[in-house]
């Protein structure tokens, strides 16, 4: 392996597992004792086989990988439908407080009023925000919300006597709305858009009937529009007996400015790692609360935060008394309490003026990338967008250049790429979701890269391979991704005696 | 407002150059009777009013490290280096989103990379996903997976299993019209050392907890003998991952698939979330299993690179019929679990399970030696039960308030229907207990039991 301690950060770095060394250690733990143990038949009596590493050389490896990443905090990461907003950091130091971090879920009620305030005051937050009646705030993210949502959806059903089997879901949907249809037991049943983007309500209309359970729509929509015909839908849905959930992923665009509620929306989950700028970690955690009508409130899932007789608050665990009708469990113990301290922290620092600002600026920088990019990128659709904007890949007809190879292009010139190859319905999609966290310096230089870029490609022309050989300065070139699936290699293994031969 | 960059003369400038008047020309979609909407809410706040906020609700919370703590019941108070918080802080790996751009996501995709290999190692199995949302709902996925595999839909679960874990299976089984069927449920502390004995027909799968929720620990392999004789498959669950640092690893003897929380190792306690779900399985149901992946190959280089594979089983490719609804997963507490585990090594994490082995087994001693307490496992790593004279509740209650100790977790909150448990406590010992701590618990117990 070319694995090396020195060097720039497009060196190979060693696997964990190529660097220990038995004898070293990277934790000083107190001798145990070697008393006699009660582990009957279940003790090890084999290895485990990880590497024993001291901790400098356990810091320089993280310390080394983290450099190939890309972050927020390293450049504009205008990723399409996953709003990378900026991450305030004064939320990583107040939910590491003992009071927060350190604080057993199962602890009696009394010792964690705090820890309880913080679920209350985001639900509230959220009820409002959403002008929904209740939360359910224990969704670990947006997909689970969607659960939550299709599962209260499923029970308020189920406690009408009726077993409606369908839901109705555009091809625009991320994937994870048809997935979770399926994991609830549902079946899709698709719904046309319209030339500019939105669901067609004609067909929505005509699709729905007795066997329709839902209506399953983004709004904005993936394709970064807002779905103006969205109470007549709603309306719709709700007089053929079925309910309204909405996908909040794209909640930064509305968030202060428009209420789901007033839209009809009877379930929608928000993504907390989102809107409300807890951090993605490289893929989680988030959370995914997840707002319910009056209709679907009683079938929110376990446990529930009420108050106690003395005005605290306390945990209903059992379906009984008001939560007689719950669902039941979505997971063990109560929510991401870390998520949701970052989350109300954000709250708090913007208050009720400040939080619309927040969609405002998100809108205006989408608006105005668009703007900018119109004459040179392809935008899917007319104007305006909302918080995101979707471009085709007609803009690079006849360059031999593809989606792929000019997202490429985007990292060679540092910056992340737009989110691309979705929504599915325009060819090669990019979309572009700039935040409002950026400021209009870093949007221009990002737009006179594009512009560049574009011209390159044109210049180059069909044969001279477009962009295939970018990005030439990322820490990595091109991967091959067949041999990865073709042949996976999901874990290291120790070399065996034949290999260390070899 | 702080996070906010663009000036007033920024946003003119740019409606000017977008050509409208106002921002809410860009919302003309939105029905205007809708828009901007009064919102009953506070007014912003600066960080000094933020902070002292959070202070004084955290300080309505008692940490766990304000006095002797006792409790478990999935959730363990443990010990964590300070460079693991200081590496999952760097902003390249905290702001980074899903590694979809190899290229400019080696950091993430390695380190998934190797927490999957340690994921693997520690339960004995072929390969491990890149994570689930905590171990609850890895379960439920596990049992989902047994039913495609088998094409049965009845699980069968064994008794000891944590009720959360439990109800979430019940949920996600209702709506994905699985049967749940409860196995014989053994005397609490219990271990059933012969395995589950006869199986409903047809099942997918046998799940069986390990340490069980009174903590008693035993040999899986007759589990594992039982449901493959069955035409089943075994799921091992482990809510406590340290354990598997003196116990012998279930994908070993036989388990098909290990669940585990993750929790003790990097993250924390904080109330229950988010924590971190370990999922591993055989090579050979690989192309079942739910989440994210990664896998090594190499770029046009020739250098060692790793990229996210095998998505055909998920929702992004997949759609309806993918393996599951996860997208999003508990990433930076993979990697806060992997780097806690890589600081401990071999001979860390032995001696760690060990001291907390040793710390629960003089608890136990100590606790035993109270009149009206008395131990119910015979076998257990660092958590077990007792049978007290009185309910367990009252006297949690009465030495939180009068000794400030934490003893336990009473098997009512658990179990609030099962009249027959309502004296059980379970307590947890780990590398945090001293000496001091257990014999605070003992006097409490004795002053309490009186
Ligand atoms: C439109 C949309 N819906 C749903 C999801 C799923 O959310 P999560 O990844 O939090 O499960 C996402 C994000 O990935 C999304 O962009």
């Amino acid at each position: 392996m070319s694995g090396t301690q020195r060097g720039a950060p497009d060196r190979v770095e060693p696997l964990l597992f190529e660097l220990g060394a038995p004898g070293r250690r990277g934790v000083d733990l107190p001798e145990p004792t070697g008393a006699a143990t009660r582990l009957g038949a279940a003790e090890r009596t084999a290895e485990v086989g990880l590497p024993d590493l001291d901790e400098a050389t356990v810091v320089r490896h993280y310390t080394r990988l983290s450099r190939l990443n890309h972050g927020i905090d390293t450049a504009f990461y205008p990723l399409g439908s996953c709003t990378m907003k900026h991450n305030p950091r004064l939320h990583e130091k107040l939910a590491r407080l003992p009071g927060f971090a350190d604080v057993h879920p199962l602890q009696p009620a009394d010792t964690v009023q705090g820890a309880l305030a913080v679920i209350d005051e985001m639900a509230r937050w959220l009820r409002i925000l959403t002008g929904l009646p209740a939360v359910a705030m224990w969704p670990a993210a947006g997909a689970h919300g969607e659960l939550c949502g299709l599962m209260a959806i499923r029970a308020a059903h189920e406690a009408n006597g009726e077993a409606r089997t369908r839901i109705l879901v555009p091809d625009s949907a991320h994937g994870t709305n048809p997935a979770t249809a399926a994991f609830c037991g549902f079946e899709v049943h698709k719904v046309q858009e319209n030339p500019d983007g939105r669901v067609d309500t004609a067909s929505l209309k005509a699709a729905l009937g007795p066997d329709v359970a839902a209506i399953m729509l983004t709004n904005p929509n993936t394709c970064g529009v807002f779905e103006s015909d969205i109470r007549a839908m709603a309306e719709a849905t709700h007089a053929a007996g079925a309910y309204f959930y909405c996908d909040g992923a794209n909640f930064n665009a509305m968030i202060g400015k428009v209420r789901p509620g007033d839209l009809g929306v009877d379930a929608m989950h928000i993504n907390l790692h989102k809107t409300f700028s807890t951090p993605h970690g490289g893929g989680g955690p988030g959370a995914g609360p997840t707002v319910l009508s009056a209709a679907l409130a009683p079938f929110a899932p376990l446990p529930w935060v009420l108050p106690g007789e003395g005005g605290e608050l306390r945990l209903q665990e059992q379906a009984v008394g008001p939560a007689a009708a719950s669902f039941g469990r979505l997971r063990a113990f109560h929510g991401q309490m870390g998520t949701f301290v970052r989350a109300l922290a954000y709250c708090l620092s913007y208050g009720r003026d400040g939080i619309r600002k927040v969609a405002e600026d998100a809108v205006l920088n989408a608006n105005y990338l668009r703007a900018a990019l119109a004459d040179t990128l392809s935008p899917a659709y007319p104007g305006p967008c909302m918080h995101e904007c979707l471009f085709d890949d007609s803009f690079l007809d006849g360059t031999g250049v593809s989606t792929l190879d000019f997202a490429k292009a985007l990292i060679e010139a540092g910056f992340h790429p737009p989110t691309v190859y979705f929504p599915l319905v325009v060819s090669g999609a990019l979309l572009v979701e700039p935040t409002e966290t950026e400021s209009r310096a870093t949007l221009d230089d990002f737009i006179g890269t594009v512009r560049a870029l574009v011209a390159r490609a044109r210049a180059r022309g069909p044969e001279t391979g477009g962009f295939a050989d970018a990005p030439a300065n990322a820490p990595r070139q091109r991967t091959d991704e067949t041999r990865a699936a073709r042949n996976p290699v999901l874990r290291w293994k120790p070399p065996t005696t034949c290999d260390s031969m070899s | 407002m702080r996070w906010l960059p663009n000036t007033e003369a920024d946003r003119r400038a740019m409606l000017d150059r977008i050509g409208v008047a106002t921002v809410n020309d860009l919302f003309s979609d939105v029905p205007a009777d809708v828009l901007d909407p009064a919102l009953d809410l506070p007014p912003a706040a600066g960080e000094i009013e933020i902070e002292r906020t959070f202070r004084e609700l955290g300080g309505r919370n008692r940490a766990a490290g304000d006095g002797p703590f006792f409790l478990g019941g999935g959730a363990y108070r443990h010990h964590i280096p300070a460079s693991v918080d200081a590496l999952i802080q760097r902003g390249e790996f905290l702001t980074s989103y899903t590694p979809y751009q190899p290229e400019i996501s080696q950091g993430t995709l390695q380190t998934l990379f190797e927490f999957q290999t340690q994921v693997a190692l520690l339960t004995g199995c072929d390969v491990a996903n890149a994570s689930m949302y905590d171990g609850s709902t890895a379960c439920a996925e596990a049992a989902l997976m047994a039913a495609r595999i088998t094409r049965r839909a009845r699980i069968a679960v064994a008794g000891g299993l944590h009720p959360h874990w439990h109800d979430t299976l019940a949920t996600y089984f209702h709506f994905a019209g699985l049967e749940l069927v409860p196995l014989p449920v053994a005397e609490p502390g219990c271990w059933l050392p012969d395995g589950p004995g006869a199986l409903p027909d047809d099942c997918a799968a046998v799940l069986v907890q390990y340490p069980d929720v009174f903590g008693a620990v035993g040999d899986v392999r007759p589990w594992a003998e039982a449901a493959h004789a069955a035409g089943a498959l075994l799921i091992v669950a482990v809510p406590e991952v340290v354990a598997l640092g003196s116990l012998r690893s279930p994908g070993t003897d036989g388990a098909d698939i290990v669940v585990a929380e993750g929790q003790s190792l990097g993250v924390g306690l904080a109330f229950g979330g988010p924590y971190v779900g370990l999922f591993a399985t055989s090579d050979r149901y690989v192309r079942n299993m739910p989440g994210r992946l990664a896998g090594e190959t190499v770029d046009t280089e020739g250098r060692r690179s790793f990229v996210l594979t095998l998505a055909a089983r998920e929702q992004h490719i997949r759609r309806g019929r993918a393996t599951s609804n996860i997208c999003t997963n508990s990433g930076l507490c993979a990697l806060a679990f992997s780097v806690h585990l890589a600081l401990l090594g071999e001979s860390g994490l032995a001696r760690l399970a060990r001291l907390n082995h040793e710390a629960a087994v003089r608890t136990a001693e100590r606790v035993d030696a109270v009149a009206g307490a008395s131990v119910a496992n015979r076998t257990f790593f660092n958590e077990f039960a007792v049978a007290l004279d009185r309910p367990a509740a009252d006297v949690v209650a009465a030495i939180e308030q009068r000794h400030g100790v934490l003893a336990g977790v009473p098997a009512s909150r658990l179990y609030p229907d099962r009249e027959d448990l309502a004296r059980h406590l379970l307590i947890a010992a780990t590398e945090l207990t001293s000496d001091a701590d257990i014999e605070r618990l003992g006097t409490a117990l004795e002053e309490t039991l009186r």
